[in-house]
């Protein structure tokens, strides 16, 4: 109000300004950016005979060093990344590949193609994972009775069954359901691509996959960057396919438990152990904090050094 | 053109690439889909071949019928997603057009607030989500998820609409302020008509999401009467393990309503994508 004459002539408040914003802004800050921080404040307190007291960081360090929590949650973490390792050099590769076959000029039924590849990303995880569980399921035989057609079936395992298997087989579920992303994002780079620069390549003599390794891949690292920084934050934040497929005690012997499992358990128990929202809170605090570094590593470290093509 | 570019060899490896993967995309729901309509005994002996007269049968589909409440759970579905859509596109396209039309203080701290959370996963904050619905009596209401998933969808609906609504004319909204149009006359008769496609692209984007969430539903609403689509069928399946005529029929109707929205909504979905709307 004091500004009034400097600011515009017009009206001293643009309340419509106001308007316009308030809801959004609202709905944002109390539902989200609130609780988020609220989180990470419980992750400070513990509850001692029905009383919340302020612990500082004691939270953190049960997670880490006791040994009871802190076994949990390395293994929790360290088949996190696995569960993106495996995203990266399977789902990634092929959603690159496929759209770099898709958006060959003069490729027919192109659209067709496109969209029943794409189906599987518009499916819940409760519906993948039960299909997939029945599919792999020794008891009703389709995996090991389509391995037997082609003289395999010694390979055949109880894949989601063994703690060995279980959690590279969940992540190649998920591979299979969301190569839809990579693929339709690098589709849209590539198709930016403008054609002047492949003739002028095929000029030169740079033709079929030369043209793609030499001139399209440089030019889409930056669509790869975003793709990955969408995958990191999506697999440390994954929780449904484990859960629909596995139960929330993420078996067999916590093998396919993940930072979205644990921290379900934490806080709401399961069986006999009593749900804890402080330590869930601090779990969901390490999270954020892996999320956060993430995402740093990727908007400081990588994109602003990706050098960019004027096109 | 260059012949190097059309070999026929090659037509033929990208159409044998891309069929195979078509398949092994499709092969899953297909084998769902066609041992839905099975006799038990059919389905274990014959998993892959297509339902006929002699094996078809709608025994699953009855359980399913009887014992889950699936056309509750689908109307809870809808109502939540339905919501909010309308909030999201409401209220996101209000504050995208404050932030794209309007300078004033703040502005480019606002918009950078906003964006926070296109990269932030709501569910981080769960824990407080959980004790402020609580501590609201939203618990266990449909409206705890639609204002959820309202928060969640916002950023990067205001981030696609405010590129959006700078690229609508100066002039046609300063004609309306000759006219003497008030500000939100202009907004809501002039400007939103012009953004209906990119509030489609946003509204495709965000139905998917939501749709087929399960860890809100089972930790902010999983009462039988606010059970949605996803947590409803992961409960049934759950309890009926071991009726695979169910299990089939109730992942198979799980399936048909998300196929016949994408087969309605793909053109509008696959344009928003390759539009570059979330680049």
């Amino acid at each position: 109000m004091s500004d009034q004459s400097t600011s515009t002539n017009r009206s001293p408040i643009r309340w419509h300004i106001l308007v316009f914003l308030a809801p959004a802004v609202l709905v944002y800050t109390a539902i989200m950016i609130f609780p988020l921080f609220n989180t990470l404040r419980l992750a400070l307190y513990s509850e001692v005979e029905q009383t919340r007291i302020f612990v500082g960081l004691e939270n953190f360090r049960t997670l880490f060093f006791d040994p009871i929590w802190s076994k949990q949650f390395w293994n929790a973490l360290g088949n996190n990344f696995w569960f993106f390792i495996v995203h990266m050099l399977v789902q990634n590769p092929i959603g690159v590949a496929l759209a770099a076959i898709l958006s060959h000029p003069r490729l027919r039924f192109a659209a067709l193609y496109r969209s029943a590849i794409f189906i599987p990303t518009i499916l819940s995880f409760v519906i993948v994972g039960f299909a997939w569980k029945l599919i792999l399921s020794p008891i009703w035989g389709i995996a090991p009775g389509m391995l037997d057609a082609v003289g395999l079936k010694s390979l055949f395992a109880p894949w989601l069954g063994k703690e060995e298997y279980a959690l590279t087989t969940l992540a190649l579920i998920s591979v299979w359901q969301f190569v839809g992303i990579p693929m339709m994002l690098i589709y849209a780079a590539l198709l930016t691509i403008p054609e002047e620069i492949l003739e002028a390549g095929e000029i030169d003599g740079i033709t079929g996959s030369a043209a793609f390794w030499k001139i399209k891949l440089p030019l889409i690292l930056p669509s790869i960057g975003i793709i990955s920084i969408l995958t990191f934050v999506g697999n440390f934040n994954a929780f449904d396919l484990i859960y629909a497929a596995q139960g929330a005690l993420a078996g067999p012997d916590f093998s396919t438990d993940i930072l979205g499992t644990f921290m379900y358990r934490t806080f709401f128990g399961f069986q006999l152990q009593l749900g804890d929202p402080h330590m869930g809170s601090a779990i969901a605090g390490a999270m954020f904090g892996i999320i956060l570094i993430g995402v740093c590593l990727y908007l400081f470290g990588i994109q602003t050094r990706m050098r960019r093509y004027q096109l | 053109m260059n012949k190097a570019r059309q070999n026929p060899l090659n037509a033929a490896a990208m159409h044998g690439a891309l069929i195979l993967y078509t398949l092994i995309a499709l092969f899953p729901v297909f084998v769902i889909l066609i041992n839905s309509f099975k006799t038990r005994k059919k389905i274990f002996r014959e998993p892959l071949a297509m339902p006929d007269s002699e094996s078809f049968s709608m025994v699953g589909y009855e359980t399913v019928m009887k014992q889950g409440d699936f056309f509750l759970y689908f109307q809870n579905s809808m109502i939540v997603t339905v919501a909010t859509l309308f909030f999201v596109l409401l209220f996101g396209a209000m504050a995208a057009y404050a932030l794209s039309e309007y300078r004033f203080k703040g502005n480019m701290i606002m918009g950078l607030y906003l964006a926070l959370g296109i990269m932030i996963p709501i569910r981080i904050g769960t824990v407080a989500i959980l004790e402020l619905m609580v501590s609201t009596g939203l618990v266990n209401t449909l409206w705890a998820l639609i204002l959820v998933y309202t928060a969640q969808g916002l950023p990067l609906a205001v981030f696609i609409l405010s590129e959006f609504m700078k690229q609508v004319s100066d002039d046609l909204k300063d004609a309306g302020r000759i006219d003497g149009l008030s500000e939100y006359t202009i907004f809501f008769k002039l400007v939103l008509p012009l953004v209906r496609p990119s509030m489609a692209t946003v509204a495709v984007f965000n139905m998917i999401p939501i749709w087929n969430d399960l860890w809100f539903p089972l930790i902010l609403a999983p009462a039988e009467e606010t059970k949605t689509l996803t947590l409803g069928s992961q409960v049934f399946i759950g309890q009926f393990v071991t009726d695979w005529n169910a299990v089939l029929s109730a992942l198979s109707m799980a399936i048909l309503p998300v196929l016949i929205l994408y087969v309605i909504f793909s053109r509008q979905l696959i344009r928003g994508i390759t539009s570059g709307a979330v680049k």
